[in-house]
């Protein structure tokens, strides 16, 4: 991933930062410039609390080349208190444990290394409530 | 609009066919296609693709491979809607030639996979790069999310999935042209090597290399080309949420759901009307989720359908009597197609081993991504 594109993901990687609809209520993540629940275009900003609850969820045992080493690993779909829906990993865990209906809580973690250059990619992975 | 027919096939074998390359490919299927017909001319040109771009780094595959028949110079463009690219390129052929735009239209497919290095990282593309291929998930993986989301909602088990592929590979055994000509058993698939959890390996479709392609004409001129014309009775099109975490309920495809309303109401035909179908299994989830959407089974008991043998040869409605994606092989861009190939032979009795009894109509439904993108179309003996 070219370095601007990264950087221009950076609020929603870093910060969790999503939208508000003023029209009808619904949380989007990332912030877009539509709500793609009424099409309405006022949208206030938000940022995610950092926790949630295991939607679903799958432990890949083939991954792209660049994921290989950490296989199994587990991602999942996680419900913000807000309502938002985002997938991440499920780390620091036992991978039989993550089920859906799983607490935890989201934290900022090394995602993964990209190009010759080796960019470090930051994001949140998320970890069960102890 | 007018009446549309398709007059001939051509396809390949579908498998790792190492000594052909993309263009080989394309132009055994579209020649047999022509030859059948006996068509001198096109008017127009369609190609599914999903990746040429990335599979052997060539775009451009319109002037391409109308080039490599001799007819550079006809109308000719690549049509991309990942794994339903196929189905689209049959959508856009049936389109210009109801619209009365072009009178004689090939439609086709085609996907060179082996020789990338880089398979799973190409098809993620077909993924949200930013919200959902950052994280590490794949293909085998977004659809082991949904698997996970039908058991959590249906009760569905890693058995019901894997009587899909045992009925499917039971199929592929019967098709000359599939990748897999061979049954598996219930054991077989229940001790493959995981994937995605809950996905084995023999609950996913396989790396394919292949071709397709159908002569698209007006009905009306359609008994110049063959005794036997399959019309296009409808073509419906629809997209989802792109994201899994976007979708109201993971475990239901809305945009095959809305893809068949539109064909469904197109034809005037409902689900019951349905004599054989082939729908896009590329993994064992998919053709269960994917028979919900179309009204072929009720919302929740997709599970049974092929444990009960609903869905086998011989069954209720038999789907995917080709072998499915997963035996007869999925090379994305030409699955589309290779799909309307079936139900053409099936409605015209030529499917030999594998023919349903007096099929008369026929349904394909061909999607993209993790579903974001839904062809379905309905076809009539005529």
């Amino acid at each position: 991933m070219p370095s601007p594109r990264y950087w221009r993901e950076v609020p929603a990687r870093f910060r969790l930062e999503a939208v508000r609809c003023r029209g009808c209520g619904k949380v989007v993540y990332p912030a877009r410039r539509v709500c793609p629940g009424c099409r309405g275009t006022d949208l206030e900003p938000l940022a995610l609390s950092r926790s949630g609850t295991v939607v679903t969820s799958t432990v890949i045992h083939v991954a792209p080349a660049e994921f290989a080493m950490e296989t199994p690993y587990a991602v999942a779909i996680v419900e913000t208190p807000e309502g938002a829906r985002l997938m991440a990993q499920v780390v620091d865990c036992e991978l039989p444990e993550v089920k859906p209906g799983l607490k935890v809580n989201l934290e900022f973690r090394l995602i993964r290394q990209e190009g010759h250059g080796g960019i470090l990619c930051y994001g949140h992975k998320a970890v069960p409530e102890a | 609009m007018r009446d549309v027919a398709i007059v001939a096939a051509g396809m390949t074998r579908f498998g790792e066919l190492w000594d052909a390359s993309l263009r080989d490919l394309f132009a055994e299927a579209a020649t047999e296609a022509l030859k059948n017909a006996k068509a001198d001319h096109l008017d127009a040109l369609f190609v599914g693709n999903m990746s040429a771009g990335q599979f052997v780094g060539q775009e451009h595959l319109g002037p391409l491979l109308a080039d490599e028949l001799g007819m550079a110079g006809v109308a000719a463009a690549r049509v991309e809607s990942a794994c339903a690219s196929g189905g689209v390129a049959l959508r856009s052929a049936f389109i210009e030639v109801a619209s009365g735009a072009s009178d004689v239209v090939l439609a086709a497919g085609v996907e060179k996979m082996t020789d990338s290095t880089e398979v799973t990282e190409v098809l993620a593309t077909a993924s949200d790069q930013e919200l959902e291929a950052y994280h590490g998930i794949t293909f085998p993986g977004l659809y082991a999310m949904i698997a996970r989301a039908h058991m959590e909602r249906w009760g569905t088990t890693e058995e019901d999935l894997s009587w899909v592929s045992v009925k499917n590979h039971k199929h592929g055994a019967l098709n000359p042209k599939a990748q897999f000509r061979s049954a598996v058993s219930l054991d077989d698939v229940m001790r493959s090597s995981p994937v995605a959890e809950p996905l084995r390996l023999l609950h996913c479709s396989p790396v394919s290399d292949g071709a397709a392609a159908v002569l698209v004409v007006p009905l009306a001129d359609a008994k110049r080309y063959t005794d036997r014309p399959v019309r296009i009775a409808a073509s419906g099109l629809a997209t989802g949420p792109m994201a899994l975490a976007s979708r109201k309920d993971i475990a239901f495809l809305d945009a095959v759901e809305a893809s068949a309303r539109r064909a469904y109401k197109m034809a005037g035909h409902g689900p019951a009307d349905i004599n054989v179908a082939e729908v896009h299994d590329c993994f064992a989830i998919a053709e269960i989720c994917a028979i919900e959407a179309l009204g072929l089974v009720e919302r929740g008991t997709g599970n049974a359908a092929a444990r009960k043998g609903d869905t086998a040869l011989g069954g209720r409605l038999p789907v995917n009597t080709s072998g499915g994606l997963k035996a007869k092989g999925h090379p994305v861009g030409a699955t589309g197609i290779a799909q309307a190939i079936e139900i053409f032979e099936q409605l015209r009795g030529e499917a030999g081993a594998r023919q349903v009894a007096d099929a008369r109509v026929g349904l394909t439904q061909n999607m993209g991504g993790s579903g974001a993108s839904s062809v379905v179309h309905i076809f009539e003996r005529v």
